[in-house]
Parts: structure tokens; sequence; C-alpha cells
């Protein structure tokens, strides 16, 4: 588990720390919707919205590999062909609640399959300039 | 809508160091206007697309007017993301219909950098950690429509390696084309994978290039040329609430039809014809993907009918349902400004009877799709 001391990517993301880490919107008063990240007002129905707490599990909706150096900026991470390691990023489907892309850890890109179990983790992803971890959201099959 | 081009023109699409984007502009809308038998002084109006401004590196289309005469013209500079060529083409058609005008050009053109777009998370509303943590970058979502696809509709890796040759087939027979080698199915699918399953070969790449066409009051078309090209329809939608789009941190469970879909069905409907009165074809294919899923979001055929289509080549020049008969975008590059203005030029070319070795046989309705970021589509029907 990563130190809590670390640092998130953005504000309202996830629910930090925790050993057991959501990820954190809105819902719209009036009509329900809950949206990723927070928004002031619903996209579905214009109402305002409150705070809102995704579940911890879904199923992968779609996903795919990213195995050229993605452009930086807007990438945080500056990357050379030696250091780059490809990723994989998906859409999660939380069930009633919204489908959502992360990055997609713990799991080799060619076991990746639509409909697999998935939940929330927080993983380090860079060091800042005051040398803090910064970590953010990413999925990860159930085992 | 009664509107007619009675001239078109194209910088060829690719690479030129030494060339700028407004010049590949001024280039094409010469040759438009020289096509047309019309020269600047005769334009009424005119209507320029390019992005490369709203991307940070361009230039105005309307600063063209220093080069082909400032006589005064009211010109429109038209940027919007994706369609922004056919939104040009859209803002022009709707001047004449009004009234405004009796003829005018259109002109698009960009010259963009090499590599993947790259984008700004704040100029889309989203979050800079959307950028910093890696998922910013249109070609994911290629990758992730095209892979949900075709596990709910069966289409294979092989029907993605077939359509992205046949673009390349048909660009060797596009002097005006910017990869103009054949590659097998097999060399296609070997490349690198850059986002699975679509490999480097199966992109096209932001290129440069430029294009044109020069519009007219329909009744008045045929004092100008012996052969014009009538515009039935011409339409541009933008995403509605769940459609799944490019650049989207989240959507919700419900999934609406994407901006293409809506986009279409107003288009046959203000032609008042249907996608099979279509003899030649021209959908946005950044991968083939890409023209898999706009086949039928366009109505030409039933989700997951399109891997039958192309095995039996059925989308081939010489096919029932040409598509993408000058090398789409995988042949051509992506320029964003011109390239709906070249799929337009395509259809007049094969509606003109003017394609060459790539000619579609005896056409009489052509149908043009873009689609992009943010969640834009736009669609085109010319006839004879």
């Amino acid at each position: 588990m990563t130190s809590a001391a670390a640092v998130p990517i953005a504000p309202g993301l996830f629910t930090w720390p925790s050993d057991e880490p959501q990820l954190t919107g809105t819902r719209c008063v009036d009509c329900g919707l809950m949206v990723f990240p927070s928004v002031a007002t619903c996209p579905r129905c214009a109402g305002n919205t409150g705070p809102a707490v995704f579940a911890r599990r879904g199923t992968l909706w779609t996903f795919t590999t990213q195995e050229f150096i993605p452009k930086s900026p807007p990438y945080a991470l500056v990357e050379t062909e030696e250091s780059f390691v490809p990723y994989a990023v998906g859409y999660v489907e939380f069930p009633g609640e919204g489908r959502i892309e992360g990055r997609i850890v713990g799991c080799a890109p060619a076991d990746l399959r639509i409909g697999m179990e998935m939940e929330v983790v927080v993983v380090p992803f860079m060091v800042d300039e005051h040398g803090a971890t910064v970590v953010t959201y990413a999925f990860q099959p159930i085992a | 809508m009664d509107v007619a081009i009675i001239g078109i023109g194209i910088h060829p699409f690719g690479r030129f160091d030494d060339v700028s984007g407004l010049d590949m502009g001024v280039a094409a809308a010469r040759q438009a206007m020289v096509d047309a038998g019309l020269a600047w002084s005769d334009m009424q109006f005119a209507v320029g697309g390019s992005l490369g401004i709203s991307m940070g590196a361009g230039e105005w289309p309307d600063s063209m007017v220093a080069r082909l005469g400032l006589s005064g013209v009211p010109f429109v500079n038209v940027g919007n993301g994706c369609a922004t060529a056919g939104t040009a083409l859209a803002t022009a058609c709707a001047s004449i219909t009004a009234g405004l005008y009796d003829v005018g050009l259109v002109v698009g053109f960009d010259k963009h950098p090499r590599g993947a777009f790259a984008a700004d998370p704040n100029l889309l509303g989203l979050g800079k950690w959307y950028g910093d943590t890696g998922m910013m970058l249109t070609t994911q979502f290629f990758a992730m429509k095209i892979q949900r696809y075709m596990h709910d509709f069966g289409i294979s890796r092989e029907t993605l390696a077939k359509v992205t040759a046949k673009a390349y087939r048909n660009a060797a027979k596009n002097p005006n084309a910017w990869r103009r080698k054949s590659w097998s199915e097999e060399e296609i699918l070997a490349s690198r994978m850059l986002n699975d399953p679509l490999t480097q070969y199966m992109f096209c790449s932001p290129s440069e290039g430029g294009a044109a066409v020069v519009v007219c009051r329909a009744d008045l078309a045929r004092q100008h040329t012996e052969t014009p090209v009538f515009v039935r329809a011409v339409t541009m939608r933008t995403r509605m609430f769940g459609s799944f789009e490019v650049m989207s941190p989240w959507m919700p469970v419900d999934r609406a039809p994407g901006p293409t879909v809506q986009a279409a069905q107003a288009c046959f409907e203000q032609a008042g014809i249907g996608p099979s009165d279509i003899d030649v074809i021209q959908v946005q294919d950044s991968e083939p993907g890409a023209e898999v899923m706009h086949l039928s979001e366009c109505g030409f055929c039933a989700d997951g009918e399109q891997e039958e289509l192309v095995a039996r080549g059925a989308l081939e020049i010489d096919g029932p349902m040409p598509v993408n008969t000058d090398g789409g975008l995988i042949g051509n590059g992506e320029p964003i400004g011109a390239s709906g203005l070249r799929q337009i030029h395509e259809i007049c070319l094969q509606l003109r009877g003017q394609a060459g070795e790539r000619q579609v046989r005896d056409p009489s309705v052509g149908f043009t799709q873009v689609y992009g970021a943010p969640g834009v589509s736009a669609c085109a029907i010319l006839s004879r």
C-alpha cells in the first residue's frame, strides 16, 4: 500500500488516504446522474449537484494499450525509448453509476478481457519537484 | 438545397518542407477558380477552414486575400474541430441558399506537426491530471471504440487489416495521395502495435494539404460548367448526452448514438434519399475501425455486417459500395482544415468521371462524412 503521505495527482478524484480507495464525483440532486470527476451542473438536466462516491468494483467495458511515448506536454513524464514502459488504459463500468477511464495495473495487457472484474487502486505515478510521491487512481483485475 | 460545385482544386497531401499551409490553400483555391473558369474578382464571398490557429501554430485562412487580391470580399474563417472543412462548406451553402450571394469560394488547409495530435486539457474543459497521466490521446479512443465494437459485433483483426490494405491500394492510384505504397495485410498486422488492436500502418497521420471548391447558385451552374455537381444536403452535429467520445474521462452507462448518426440521418432526410441510393462513399477513416463503424453509423450496413462486406470486396472501387476511393485519411493523412474538402473533391471527380485509374463505374450520387474531436461530425450528399 502506498504511503498516506503521498500527494494525489489532483484533489477530488478519489478517497484518500484509504486502504480501499473509491472514485469520487458528483450526483445530480434532480435526476440522480453520477459524474466523474465532479461537475457544478448536471450534463443531462443542468440540475445542481452534490458530492458522490462511486462503487469500488466494476467490470472492464473496453481497453487498449499505449505502446508509443505520449507527447509531453500534456504527458507529465518525459520518457525515452529506453525508459518507457507501455501501459494499458480502459473504461470500467460501475453498475448503474457510469463508465470511468483509467490506467490499468496488475495485469499483462494480453490477459485483459472485456467483462473482467476490476477494482480501484491508488498507485505511485511520479515524483514531484519537491520530491514527494504523486499518486493516481488505476484499475486492477480482482485476483 | 440549391447549390452547385462548379470548380474543384487540391494541393497534394503529405509533407512539404518549404511550403506553408497557407501556400497550399492558395494553390488549391487558384486551381478551383481556374477549373470553374472564374477569377478571384468573381468571388462574392469566401469561407476558409483551418485548425492550425486554434492548435497553436498556423495561419488565418483570410490572410490569403493578400495573395489573391485585396478585393474587400467578405471572408469567414472557420475552425470547428475535425468538422472544420465540413462546416466551411455548410456555411457557404447556407449563405447561397439564403440568397446572400451567387458564387463564392470554400477553401481549407492545414500543416500539422509530425506525430499524434497533442492536446491541451484546458482547451477542452478537462483537468490537467487527465493529460498528465497519459490518457489524453485520440488514438486511445479510436482503439477502445473499435475494441468494444469487435467484442459486440464480431469484427476481426483481419478485417481491420483488409480495410487498411484497401486504403493504400486506392492511394497508390491517386497522384495527390501521400502514402502511395501498397502494404499486404500481413505487413499491416505485423507493424508495430501502437494502441491494441491498432498497429502503426493502420493509423492515419496528421499531415499537410489544401483543397478548395467554387460553389454557386444551382440555377446558374450550367453557365459556368458542363459538369456541375449539386450539393443535395450538408449537415453538421455535435455529440449528445451519452455518446462515447474522444477525450472523455467518464460516460454514462446508457449509451447514445454518436454525432455521425445524427448528422447522417439529417443529411439523408434533407436530400430525400437513402443510403442505398449512394454510389460512392467517403467516410472518416482515421484508422480502419473508424471506417468500419462509420459505415454502420451512416446507415450503409447493419452492425457486424462489415465483416462479410469486407471479405467479399464490397468496399473496393469495383465493388457495389466503394469506400474511400482516393485512399481516405489512411492514404492521405489528415490536415484537418482540408480533409473534409478532399472528400468532396474526390466525390466531384468521381461524379464527373475524371477519377482516372480509380474511377467508379458511372456513379450518380456520392456521400461524405467526417468525425473527430471534440465529438463532431459533418456529412454531405452530392449528385450529378
